[in-house]
């Protein structure tokens, strides 16, 4: 325990110090919110289903962080900390395999909360953000979330040979999700075939879950956004275990 | 004493190399035991095969009383290892892997101490990434020593390191053991092994060749003593049929190399200056040569040199 927790806040600290993953967890989505936020102000119209800009961007960044720490984040720490030998170093000491991979988890998953909390509080003191959901449900929808896509992370990190494939594939996965999904930018704007594509993407059903439990949707009207997330975070988690390897 | 390690005819195969095959040797508590051999003789092999983290593809071993690929938490909690090649995240500072690495261990000792036996104390804020080579293997050493365990595997001990520094950590090893803990290191210093280890097992092509107190193997294996000199004048008349009755003799321009035959070093001295002097003949620079490790080390092993 005693571990556990020295380890996890050793590798929040190295988290904090690797600049560019700090930046796109904490600044970038707020910087994000700061842009459109003054551009498009927060009042409420039409496209948004009587929601302005920023009620709509907080969730979406959110999901934004969530897949950035995921599949960026996560993956590359682990690959590169399995390509320089820092896990195998790790591992002949008495320390537990699962501390060491639970400190990365824990850290990323508190990184990812202070993102959000960051934007919902820029949200709440700047833009007056309408919040019309429900704490406790948003928080679950948001653990669920962020488990599912630190358990594909895990796969991807099981998966690639190098931290320099990690950040690759990383990118590649992450990127076009980020625009198609309405995470990056609100799906409304998207042409149709664009939102079809969507239907076909993870990230997708962690904004959709997000967005409606933000506006007080109850959790029976995303019964399949549960079941994809629920579904990814079972798989990856019995994929990495048999997949997961330490050098 | 008892036996800390037993190794009974280890075999480890990759593809088409067998990079141990059949080795057998004991460790005993509270030695310091060195394995030599050329590179890719399977030394690292051997050890990490000990260590739990390369699985044997024959034989068997015993560390600490059990088997390592079975029961890693008693190896994990009382053996202290260095890998010879490790590292640790580019932006960890000195002090934060010492404070880390304490925490997984009941026992570990205090690191400030070890910080400054090691000299790195103006270290201790930097990162890991902007340390020089021979500071990253101290601080591994101090990793490997840091939990206070029954038994330290060093995997090349001081590759890299400063003379001074060498000679610190030979104290250091020599403390550890002399708290009655065993060490198994690797090395490729003959002069470390012949200083530190109580025994030296020389390894090559995954056998092991030779295996005893450093004293007894250059006794045994080490050949002739030397002695060298050269000549400030021409040599005089029969002068060297008179030194060929003392030993071998090689002459390469006017430095002479006498090897005794079965002579003590000191009569093989006394008699060469004795000659020296009755012949009347000048001669500088003179110096005796006593077999060392290294002869060992090159007889068992050959001069060539390996992929
Ligand atoms: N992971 C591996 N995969 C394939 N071959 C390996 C692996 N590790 C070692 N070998 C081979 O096994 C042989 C023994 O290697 P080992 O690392 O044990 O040598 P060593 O005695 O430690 O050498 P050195 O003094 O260079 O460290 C070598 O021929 C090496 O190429
Ligand atoms: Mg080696």
């Amino acid at each position: 325990m005693k571990s556990l927790l020295k380890m996890t806040w050793m590798e929040a600290k190295l988290f904090l110090r690797e600049p560019v993953g700090a930046f796109f967890t904490l600044a970038f989505p707020l910087m994000m919110l700061f842009l459109f936020g003054s551009i498009y102000g927060n009042s409420p119209t039409s496209m948004f289903n009587g929601y302005g800009t920023v009620d709509i961007s907080i969730p979406a960044y959110t999901a934004m962080i969530i897949a950035t720490t995921g599949l960026m984040g996560l993956t590359i720490t682990l690959a590169s900390n399995r390509e320089n030998g820092v896990l195998r170093r790790l591992r002949t000491t008495p320390v537990s395999p699962l501390a060491i991979l639970a400190a990365q988890v824990i850290v990323m998953f508190i990184m990812t909360s202070l993102g959000m909390l960051f934007l919902v509080l820029a949200g709440k003191f700047v833009y007056h953000v309408h919040f019309e959901g429900n704490a406790l449900s948003i928080a679950a929808g948001f653990v669920l979330s962020c488990l599912s896509f630190y358990a594909i992370g895990f796969i991807l990190a099981s998966l690639v040979p190098t931290a320099r494939t990690a950040q690759v594939v990383g990118m590649v996965l992450l990127y076009p999700m980020l625009f198609l999904s309405g995470a990056g930018f609100p799906r409304e704007l998207l042409p149709e075939t664009i939102k079809k594509i969507s239907t076909f993407l993870p990230l997708t059903y962690v904004v959709n879950l997000l967005r409606g439990l933000w506006i007080g949707e109850s959790w029976e009207q995303h019964l399949i956004s549960v079941a994809i997330l629920g579904t990814m975070l079972v798989v990856g988690i019995l994929a990495s275990v048999k997949l997961f390897r330490w050098e | 004493m008892k036996s800390i390690i037993q190794v009974n005819h280890l075999r480890k195969v990759y593809g088409k190399t067998v990079a141990v095959d059949d080795i057998s040797f004991e460790v005993q508590e509270g030695e310091i035991f060195g394995m030599v051999g050329p590179n890719g003789a399977g030394k690292t092999t051997t050890i990490e095969c000990l260590e739990g983290l390369r699985q044997p593809d024959g034989g068997s071993l015993c560390v600490l009383g059990v088997d390592p690929q079975k029961d890693d938490t008693i190896l994990r909690s009382n053996t202290g290892i260095q890998l010879q090649q490790s590292n640790l995240p580019d932006r960890m500072k000195v002090w934060e892997a010492l404070d880390l690495y304490s925490s997984f261990y009941t026992h570990a000792v205090n690191w400030e101490g070890l910080l400054s036996q090691l000299g790195l104390e103006d270290k201790r804020n930097t990162p890991f990434a902007k340390l020089s080579g021979g500071q990253k293997q101290r601080l591994f050493i101090a990793l490997a020593i840091l939990p206070d365990p029954k038994l330290v595997f060093l995997d090349e001990l001081t590759t890299g390191l400063d003379p001074q520094a060498r000679h610190a950590i030979w104290d250091l090893v020599k403390d550890v053991r002399s708290k009655g803990k065993t060490i198994l290191m690797t090395t490729h210093f003959m002069e470390e092994a012949e200083r530190l280890c109580d025994r030296v097992a020389i390894i090559d092509h995954g056998r092991l060749v030779a295996l005893d107190e450093p004293a007894a193997l250059i006794r045994k294996l080490g050949g002739k003593e030397r002695v060298a000199f050269n000549l400030e004048s021409s040599m005089p008349a029969d002068f060297e049929k008179a030194l060929a009755r003392l030993g071998l003799v090689e002459i390469e321009g006017e430095r002479v190399i006498v090897s005794g035959n079965d002579h003590h070093q000191a009569e093989l001295v006394g008699e060469v200056v004795r000659l020296l002097t009755t012949t009347n003949t000048r001669f500088r620079d003179l110096r005796t040569e006593e077999p060392n490790l290294e002869d060992v080390f090159l007889k068992m092993t050959g001069r060539a040199m390996r992929e």
